[in-house]
């Protein structure tokens, strides 16, 4: 006996598909899958719980001191992130001036938002606002002393400004530097090779801490009787001499990246080698190397952060100097200044990290072609 | 422009005219290669005068005489004997035997936490992979620094004082002091007891090694993990009992403010281990995801096929290979691991930087020859550690056919 | 690259202070630049401690001021440049600060080998230690097997060891690079004691939760004397704040007060008006307008006035002048003449 109708396509039984197939599937397949799960949720709801229980069920949420939130078993002190924030965002620039800082920031995120979406055209006047003019009017700004413009001494800068600052300036500081190391590594003159091999390995090889301190007890010998530095200044050529080496590094996978024919034929066509690097070499390879760039600076970015061990107030250096505030101690105010500035960072970082992430997948979408 | 020098041809082609010097790449390169190390050298020479210029004229002590000189401080946890009538000299090597203590620990701690993370990111239960994922993408995107003083901040906060500390089983307790154990006394005949535990290693080695020539000719497996197991820790463990036990403990007890007798495991140090191998271990994680999702699937596949179960594939397929991926950058992550565990100054753990680029530095005032020894033993801790790991990895690499 | 060079040229500029040759123009030099750089402690209430909104107060930021008001008549010209512990001495050393007035303890080592000359004490202090109350301590020799906070880079850490030793005690060290992070360590139970300047006690006890809940010893386990530096090799710069030293100890003595100062302009005795540069030529004598030490005390007060507003009754601190009173009155305080 045949069927000449066709027979009706019968529906997947109902725990291959759906929100219970998927949950078969995806987290109790096996016994040992199971197990996992049940873990995994204990762990999520102590979690969340501590969090939520924290962070806002048995929070303080107004107050003017630290008694407010001296409760018992208290959460976290929110009102002393209130009081504080200025001075979290600025540390204590003078506060009629705060908005050169703020302007400041304004410029940036006019010049970078555009630069760093790859769908804006003019890409080439926007890396000259960047590296020309935002850079002076931003030293003018902060710095002051011309135009009217009070001098703010560096010692009154802090918190978040303070770590934005060391960030970029270090991070553009070591750009050129960072450049020249990496040809210097590739260079075919041996004692070039030698002078940037050596610094490389040795600036990688010591921590962070140990340059600092170089910078705040040992560079001020280096110099000729009576000429001294600022001392944020001090930090900040310490910091982009250090992140040189990592940069170089990260260009110089870029530049082994690059096909040899693109070398020869720059020499082919009689380029110099500034021209040959300029104009065919470089520009292949910093693209390349764009999420390693990135990256780069988001380590650089937390490692700010350390400029607290040498008495500069960056964000985390305020929090901690004001969670010792008489007038605002209970048992919850370390705790909730060390949250937020966790929070500021994680969110700066993550972002920077997302943003890497975005430009890998473009350019290897670019590859496949 | 310059293309005919850079090949001289031999042949019928006339010889060009004699090119300008300037214009000889080989020149060129010599003159820039010159002038760099005169600047260098000029460079260095004006530092090194003004230092010593500075130095003299504000008669700042100068050289390593304070080596030998007694110290006069204390430090609160040493693996060598020291105390304030120890020199300068020892306390140098207290503080570096402090560093390498917590980064040796750092590094075991932070690997297996990074492995078990970076498997569970490629887990297929979903709310493990996620988990996984959410811990990376904390941990790795926050200060260390901050995670520091948040874990030291955490430990000294939850944890009780000394008089109403938390009995632990086996005699330890655990309070703001820290965590004290009971601490192992050997007695006599001990001695043997260790020699065992030797033997038990060396013959564990030599049965490893006969099992894998065996297998190689053979096929046949040699159950090489449990008598390996039986021998290191059974064979000891008859000793210590034929013997008559001849170990002894000596148990913390609160006299005074603190907990005497005893090891004791201060809070300073559990906050930077904890700290340096979670930050450590996010990172351990992406390397380890990365390594293994870069072994091709036809191996897991293949090895699905033959009718390995996961497990097996996991341990004899997958981690063999992706571990060739994995070794350099687990290289510089121990690197950083090291060089971090210099944070430890910022939360009173007496590590290197704090006893000696900290205290050393304060008490002497010089500022040069102390900075420029700590370069040295961070310098020489990273090329060791690089070649060690060089070492092993070309080992690793063999096994690729 | 090019605008990197351009920053930094500029930045120079701005930023990186050439003068040359500091051996012996410290003067010189502060008059022509028309700020004092004045290094102090980066938070110590009482001593130099910034308030919210960057104003510096204190017993030693206003020896800087007074040190201003002498050198250029004016108390506000001052840069306050915030020093740790540990790069104290080499932004003294490097010029990147003139004179140092970071509550520093004079001792031989610091005169002969780290290239200071400290002007004179302008508070004697000893080291202390503060307890719990509830620990029932009533003396530092009950502190056999405590845990002990304390500064690193300072005279306490060496004291405390000393003392420790010769008294046969026991004690943990637990040493942390700042101020700040003692305290919370201390606060959350860490230490039995917390040991640093006994002056510096007291201050840091105001900033705890309850400050009635701990002690300070009656033990002194060292002295003290707390003084500015300036750069050696410099004498004529080291007399000038020797003097202002010296003045404000004379005024005090003299009875010349921020509030009577300008009365005191009238009086005919001949130590008030020596001291107010109405009779002789004793400014000139250290390169300094004559009436130097009248715009200290019209500016910043005398050396009891600054001690009460900063440190002393006036303030929340409340210390007993004790030894800082002037030897007139049973303490160690002694001015030579200006004459």
């Amino acid at each position: 006996m045949t069927s000449t109708t066709a027979t009706s396509t019968m529906r997947p039984p109902r725990s291959e598909v759906g929100l219970i197939g998927w949950l078969r599937k995806n987290l109790f397949s096996s016994v040992t899958n199971t197990l996992l799960t049940i873990i995994g949720l204990w762990i999520i709801w102590k979690v969340i719980t501590a969090a939520i229980g924290w962070a806002i069920l048995s929070a303080t949420f107004e107050g003017s001191d630290g008694a407010a939130c001296s409760r018992e078993h208290a959460g976290a002190c929110w009102p002393f992130i209130q009081a504080k924030f200025s001075q979290f965002m600025y540390g204590r620039y003078p506060e009629p001036q705060r908005w050169r800082v703020d302007l400041t920031y304004v410029l940036a995120i006019a010049g970078l938002v555009p630069l760093m979406t790859p769908s804006v055209p003019g890409k080439l006047f926007n890396t000259l606002y960047m590296i020309v003019f935002f850079p002076i009017a931003a030293f003018f700004l902060l710095v002051g002393g011309y135009f009217g413009l009070p001098y703010v001494p560096t010692e009154l800068w802090g918190g978040l400004l303070v770590t934005l600052v060391v960030a970029s300036v270090g991070i553009a500081g070591a750009f050129p530097i960072g450049i020249l190391l990496a040809l210097g590594r590739r260079s075919k003159m041996p004692i070039v090779r030698w002078v940037s091999v050596g610094f490389i390995e040795l600036v990688r090889g010591v921590p962070l801490i140990t340059v600092l301190f170089m910078a705040s007890v040992m560079l001020p010998l280096f110099l000729p009787e009576g000429v001294t530095i600022d001392k944020l200044l001090r930090a900040l050529i310490m910091v982009a001499l250090f992140s040189a080496a990592y940069l170089a590094e990260v260009i110089r996978g870029g530049l082994q990246a690059i096909p040899r024919g693109q070398f020869e034929a720059a020499d082919a066509l009689g380029l110099s080698y500034p021209q040959k690097m300029g104009l065919i070499v470089l520009p292949q390879a910093l693209k390349l190397v764009i999420p390693g760039i990135v990256n780069t600076f988001i380590g650089l970015f937390k490692d700010t952060s350390l400029v607290l061990i040498i008495g500069i107030f960056d964000l985390l250096g305020i929090v901690q100097l004001n969670q010792t505030d008489a007038k605002w101690f209970s048992p919850s105010t370390g705790m909730t200044g060390y949250v937020f500035a966790g929070f500021v960072f994680w969110i700066f970082c993550f972002s920077m990290s997302r943003y890497s992430l975005f430009i890998e997948r473009r350019l290897a979408r670019g590859d496949r072609r | 422009m310059t293309a005919t020098v850079q090949s001289p041809s031999p042949g019928p082609i006339a010889p060009p005219a004699k090119p300008n010097l300037l214009y000889r790449p080989e020149f060129r390169q010599a003159v820039y290669q010159i002038l760099l190390v005169i600047a260098l050298i000029i460079g260095f020479w004006a530092i090194a005068h003004n230092v010593a210029v500075n130095l003299a004229r504000q008669n700042i002590a100068s050289g390593f005489g304070f080596w030998t000189r007694t110290a006069g401080f204390d430090i609160s946890q040493t693996l060598i004997e020291f105390d304030n009538q120890s020199t300068y000299g020892k306390a140098f090597w207290a503080g570096l035997m402090n560093t390498l203590l917590v980064a040796g620990l750092g590094i075991i701690f932070a690997t297996i936490l990074g492995f078990l993370v970076g498997i569970g990111r490629l887990s297929s239960n979903w709310l493990i992979a996620k988990l996984a994922t959410a811990y990376v993408e904390i941990l790795r995107n926050l200060p260390l620094l901050l995670q520091l003083f948040f874990w030291y901040f955490a430990v000294l906060k939850n944890l009780p004082g000394p008089r109403e500390s938390i009995s632990l089983p086996g005699g330890a307790s655990l309070n703001v002091r820290g965590l004290y154990l009971p601490a192992p006394v050997p007695e006599s005949g001990f001695g043997y007891v260790l020699a065992a535990f030797g033997i038990g290693i060396l013959t564990s080695i030599a049965i490893a090694m006969w099992s894998k020539r065996r297998q190689l000719a053979t096929g046949q497996r040699f159950p090489v993990l449990w008598t390996s197991l039986a021998l290191i820790f059974l064979l000891p463990g008859a000793v210590y009992l034929v013997l008559g036990q001849p170990l002894g403990f000596e148990y913390p007890a609160l006299r005074g403010f603190n907990f005497q007798g005893g090891m004791a495991v201060q809070p300073e140090f559990m906050a930077l281990l904890v700290g340096l191998s979670t930050y450590t271990a996010s990172f351990i994680a992406e390397i380890v995801r990365a390594g293994i999702a870069g072994v091709p699937r036809g191996q897991r596949e293949a090895a699905n096929a033959i009718g390995l179960s996961n497990g097996l594939t996991m341990r004899l397929v997958i981690i063999p290979q992706a571990l060739r991926i994995i070794i350099p950058p687990l290289t510089s992550q121990y690197l950083n691991l090291a060089k971090n565990s210099s944070l430890a100054v910022a939360i009173g753990y007496p590590d290197f930087v704090s006893v000696f680029t900290g205290t050393v530095l304060n008490q002497t005032g010089q500022a040069v020859e102390v900075i420029l020894l700590t370069m040295l033993v961070f310098l020489t801790i990273s090329l060791l550690t690089s070649a060690f790991m060089n070492w092993f990895n070309k080992h690793i690499a063999l096994v690729e056919r | 690259m090019k605008s990197t060079t351009k920053l930094f040229a500029l930045t120079t500029a701005v930023l990186v202070s050439t003068a040359s040759f500091a051996s012996a123009q410290t003067l010189d030099r502060v008059k022509q630049r028309g700020t004092l750089s004045c290094g102090v402690n980066v938070g110590l209430a009482g001593f130099s401690a910034p308030d919210d909104k960057g104003n510096w107060t204190g017993f030693d930021v206003d020896y800087c001021r007074a040190i201003a008001a002498a050198v250029l008549g004016d108390a506000t010209k001052v840069r306050f440049v915030p020093t740790t512990a540990k790069e104290r001495f080499t932004a003294l050393q490097s010029g990147e600060i003139d004179v140092l007035n970071r509550n520093t303890t004079w001792t031989l080592a610091r005169d002969s080998s780290l290239g200071l000359s400290f002007v004179g004490t302008n508070y004697y202090d000893g080291q202390g230690l503060m307890v719990k109350t509830g620990l029932k301590v009533k003396s530092a020799k009950e502190l056999d097997g405590a845990t002990v906070c304390v500064q690193t880079g300072t005279t306490t850490e060496l004291n405390l060891a000393d003392y420790f030793r010769v008294n046969k005690l026991a004690y943990k060290p637990v040493v942390f690079e700042k101020a700040d992070e003692i305290l919370q360590a201390y606060q959350a139970g860490r230490c039995d004691v917390y040991t640093t300047d006994a002056s510096g006690l007291y201050a840091q006890r105001l900033q705890m939760q309850k400050p009635d809940e701990h002690i300070v010893l009656p033990e002194i386990i060292s002295k003290e004397p707390l003084g500015p530096s300036v750069r050696q090799g410099d004498s004529q710069w080291f007399t000038i704040v020797r003097w202002v030293h010296f003045a404000l100890l004379n005024a005090e003595e003299a009875g010349i007060t921020k509030g009577n100062v300008d009365k005191m302009l009238e009086s005919t005795n001949p130590d008030v008006r020596r001291i107010l540069g109405k009779e002789g030529e004793f400014g000139k004598g250290i390169g300094l307008a004559n009436d130097w030490a009248f715009q200290i005390i019209k500016q910043v007060g005398n050396y009891g006035e600054i001690f009460d507003a900063t440190v002393g009754a006036g303030s929340r601190i409340n210390i007993a002048r004790g030894q800082n009173n002037l030897w007139t009155k049973g303490g160690l305080q002694y001015a030579p003449p200006i004459r």
